[in-house]
């Protein structure tokens, strides 16, 4: 059938490049590989040649399939199942590249991209080391190529093409029995890209994240290389800026997740122990480690095999959180999970390829990696450094089993286990002592020197930034505290230790940048790593253990409705229109709400916040965001206040006009005698007795008065009883009444005229919305922004050393040449 | 013997300790009549929510209060009461994970996850039936 108005196209030449990009890997791998192995250096230049150019047409390739891709989703071609999925018509322009890696189609191409650049910095670089560390790299596309190339061999199919048409992927449907079926309603949008997805966060955290996981395959790369080659130890300094770059990054991209996570999703937080967040900071933690036995091996040649072992780890790690986190085996246990393609066995295959070998040729080679038989001395600079790169192994080994023994066991066994009741907890209570101890040699362990360092120079050094500490962690125990006291005094004495030595990496690394390196800061990228981790430390110590529930439900009076209420974290607090509620020292009231966005999907709710004692009033707009993609709901948006040592953060649980519905119900009149009965939605309600003059806990009427109350039962379906008791009186010779609203049936009753026959007129409202209100969670982060500000200045020292390190490697280079000559 | 084999052997005592101490603290998905053996132990009850009884929750009375009833796949229902918001599409939801304990025969959920037709995994499905209405 010919269809009309498809623009086919940019599919096709997409798959072409897609084909070209696989293909090309395949010979640059090959091509690689042999100059790698070669004798003759002619025969080696030959094939070089061949390898370079295969390299760059498979990084050409991977961007023209992206820049396809991409101007796919902007065209709006909505044929192509990619765009038709992941965005729409009124998307703005700044989010289509987040279109791009919502799927995991697009994520993998991200990763490949970030290959493709990373070998060519590595080919303009060139050495020795090009050949065999191409070789790997180039092993890597052929991998990720296959993820996208979507070929089919009857059921069986490998990888998932982003060109893919809506009517090839839904080829059953009996709309493409149409040649027209492009002017069909359904296909002139498409799905739209998830709301949680539309930050600008999210356009920037997944390409940053994805150069972090793919640079890990650099310092991987040289160490198969090294153990190919034989050159066991000759590759650890050109491979030490790598492998910074790639710590440096890949922490940045696991933190801007982090800041995401704390802008636009509501667990409260920016952390929360995740499998996917666990997936990436596992390899994070391995590399440093492997960073730290690199520095100890360039400078003593102790350490070398650990360094192996850390870097082969950093890498295959990268490929476990692949595996595990899109591969759907976390199921419930994720709030991330991409959408499981089908693609298991693919995936568990990419992992395998390269851990096995990896691990086979590292055992193989074991007894020949150089190691030196006498051991460290206790006071060296590298016996402590080696003990905080074995703490760090240590604790990305627990989380790795924390977060993957649950479904693997389960998958296995047949059983059913499940996370434990606090998880958060049972990652905290372990790497708070992690925190300790790796605070604690970060801050002490510069102070020693390489080989050996005397006793008497190391305390003189060490002496001011320890008197410094204690009082700062002195000071701050008066001032402030940590308030954390829930997991009893134990857990709490281990976070003021992780305070005290996180102070303590800060003050010592500061002061080593003069007191170690008299200033010279070129070099102190180290030391500004190490401080602004130490900071982070802080950062998180001081806003997770203070943090504090402002929207405690302090009303009292509501909490009859439930007894055991009270032994409950009540952190909702319920805002009626316009009514001002006491919020520990604010009064908050919700003003309105209203649509702002484009589109009318996003529902911002203005909520003004004022000092009790008026000497400060803000305003929050938590919003609620209309789930896109055929979802049903919302999703709940938080708003922050912030301020240079504190955020007010809140987000809206619970909002009456959720579904959007206009209040258009009217009131309904019955006439009704004494034990009369009326009928409602909800089950029915009768007239017990009119009271004249009433005078009780609702009303004080006196005997004066010309008042009647009617005391009506309600009874729901579900057979609960509820007393409602409208009121008619007259007041300046005019008849009025009160109503009285029964909210938990959501219906009103007004006692509205008294009738002849001993009848009286009640009107009856049912609505499902009373009153315009909404619940609110509002939480108080001190100091968040030492965080924040912890983070950057390590990215800065990592970047400060990359380039301190890569500077350092070509002058020894050029000294060698010139002793050479 | 060397000292960093030494410490090294003490690292993994720990580690091992520390795993041990995990183990311990793990927990079981539970139907309802297997979470009811295990009064006042935390579970992960899998269940669904019983449309047929009512979702009690009235924000103004008490914004943390809840109650509701779920089934599970047995067919064997219980009382849940749940101290926090109505989550939004509650009524919706074809599949409730809660984490919680059996306490007098109701069951206090602490937190509870949600599955929505069409969240996730499921939306390409929920996207062929977009493509099918007309």
């Amino acid at each position: 059938m010919n269809y009309i108005g498809e623009h086919l196209l940019p599919g096709q030449l997409g798959h072409f490049f897609i084909v070209l990009a696989f293909v090309s890997s395949l010979v640059a791998t090959f091509a690689f590989s042999k100059a790698a192995n070669s004798v003759d250096p002619a025969d080696e230049k030959r094939w070089k040649r061949l390898a370079r150019i295969s390299f760059g047409i498979d990084f050409l390739s991977v961007f023209f399939v992206f820049g396809t891709l991409y101007y796919i989703i902007s065209a709006h071609y909505f044929e192509y199942f990619y765009a038709w999925n992941h965005s729409n018509r009124s998307l703005d322009t700044s989010y289509l590249l987040s279109c791009i890696w919502e799927g995991q189609e697009g994520s993998f191409l991200l990763w490949t991209m970030w290959h493709g650049v990373i070998g060519m910095l590595i080919m303009a670089r060139g050495s020795k080391w090009e050949a065999p560390v191409m070789a790997v790299i180039s092993f890597a596309q052929i991998c990720l190529a296959t993820m996208i190339i979507g070929l089919y061999f009857g059921d069986v199919f490998i990888g998932s093409n982003p060109f893919l048409l809506v009517r090839e992927k839904f080829a059953d449907a009996p709309v493409f029995a149409r040649p027209d079926y492009l002017s069909l309603a359904q296909m002139q949008d498409g799905q739209g890209l998830n709301q949680l997805l539309q930050n600008y966060w999210m356009v920037i955290h997944p390409p940053i994240l994805f150069l972090g996981f793919a640079s890990t395959i650099v310092p991987f790369a040289f160490a198969i290389a090294g153990l190919w080659k034989k050159d066991f130890g000759g590759w650890t300094r050109q491979a030490l800026p790598w492998s910074l770059f790639s710590a440096g990054i890949l922490g940045l991209g696991i933190m801007m997740g982090a800041a995401w996570a704390y802008e636009s999703l509501t667990f409260g937080g920016y952390w929360a122990w995740d499998p996917v967040e666990n997936a990436s900071l596992v390899p994070w933690l391995v590399l440093v480690a492997g960073i730290h036995t690199q520095l100890i091996f360039n400078a003593t040649g102790h350490s070398l095999r650990a360094t192996y072992v850390f870097f082969i780890l950093g890498f295959s790690l990268v490929l476990y959180s692949t595996f595990l986190t899109r591969s759907g085996v976390l199921g419930d246990s994720s709030v991330h999970a991409f959408t499981d393609l089908g693609m298991n066995t693919q995936l568990l295959i990419f992992m395998l390829i390269f851990v096995l070998p990896a691990f086979a040729l590292y055992a193989s080679r074991f007894k020949f990696i150089p190691h030196i038989k006498k051991e460290e001395e206790t006071s060296s600079r590298e016996f402590w450094m080696f003990i905080g790169a074995l703490v760090l192994f240590l604790s990305a080994a627990v989380i790795t089993w924390q977060t993957s023994f649950n479904p693997i066991y389960n998958k296995i066994t047949g059983q059913s286990t499940a996370a434990p009741e606090d998880v958060e907890f049972s990652f905290n209570k372990i790497q708070v002592f992690v925190a300790i101890v790796i605070a604690l040699l970060t801050a002490v362990t510069q102070y020693l020197k390489y080989k050996k360092s005397t006793k008497e120079q190391w305390i003189k050094k060490i002496l001011v930034p320890t008197v410094i500490t204690a009082a700062i962690t002195v000071t701050f125990f008066v001032v402030s505290g940590l308030e954390y006291d829930k997991k009893g005094p134990g857990f709490q004495a281990a976070i003021y230790l992780a305070f005290f030595a996180s102070v303590y990496a800060v003050v010592a690394n500061a002061a080593y940048i003069w007191a170690g390196l008299q200033g010279k800061l070129k070099a102190a990228g180290a030391s500004i790593a190490h401080v602004g981790f130490g900071l982070s430390l802080v950062g998180i110590l001081i806003s997770a253990s203070n943090r504090k529930v402002l929207s405690h439900n302090t009303t009292g009076i509501n909490l009859k409705f439930d007894e055991r209420s009270k032994e409950k974290p009540l952190e909702n607090l319920t805002l009626i229109k316009g009514l001002a509620t006491d919020m520990g020292a604010y009064w908050a009231t919700y003003q309105n709400s209203d649509s702002t966005s484009k589109s009318g999907t996003i529902s911002y709710y203005r909520v003004d916040m004022m000092k009790k004692d008026s000497s400060e009033s803000f305003t929050l707009y938590p919003n609620l965001i209309r789930n896109t993609k055929g979802q049903e709901g919302f999703s709940n948006n938080p708003d922050s206040r912030h301020y240079w040592n504190r955020d007010i953060f809140s987000y809206i649980t619970y909002a009456d006009n959720m579904d959007n519905r206009e209040d258009t119900t009217q009131f309904v009149n019955h006439s009704l005698k004494v034990n009369d009965t009326v009928y409602y939605s909800n089950g029915f309600f009768i007239l017990n007795k009119v009271v004249p003059n009433p005078s009780n806990d609702k009303y004080q009427f006196s005997p004066t008065d010309t008042a009647l109350m009617a005391d009506i039962t309600v009874f729901s379906k579900e057979g609960t009883q509820y007393a409602a008791r409208p009121v008619f009186y007259v007041k300046d010779n005019e008849a009025r009444y009160m109503l009285d609203t029964v909210f938990a049936q959501n219906i009103a009753l007004g006692f509205s005229r008294v009738l002849e026959n001993q009848q009286i007129e009640l009107q009856v409202k049912e609505s499902s919305r009373m009153v315009p209100f909404i619940s609110l969670k509002v939480y108080e982060f001190p100091h968040i922004n030492i965080l924040w500000i912890g983070i950057i200045l390590m990215t800065v020292g990592f970047g400060m050393s990359v380039v301190y390190r890569s500077r350092q490697g070509r002058l020894k280079a050029i000294n060698k040449q010139k002793q050479a000559a | 013997m060397k000292k960093t084999h030494i410490i090294i052997l003490i690292f993994i005592a720990l580690a091992i300790a520390v795993l041990i101490s995990f183990m311990g603290d793990l927990t079981t998905y539970d139907t309802v009549a297997s979470a009811r053996q295990k009064e006042g132990k935390f579970v992960h009850l899998i269940a669904k929510l019983d449309k047929s009884q009512p979702v009690n929750y009235d924000p103004i009375k008490n914004p943390n209060y809840m109650q509701f009833t779920a089934v599970d796949t047995l067919g064997h229902s219980t009382l849940v009461i749940y101290h926090n918001a109505k989550p939004t599409d509650f009524e919706k939801s074809e599949r409730l994970v809660l984490k919680g304990s059996m306490k007098d025969g109701k069951f206090e959920c602490k937190e509870m996850l949600m599955k929505c037709p069409s969240k996730y995994k499921d939306d390409v499905n929920a996207n062929r039936n977009n493509l099918s209405a007309n």
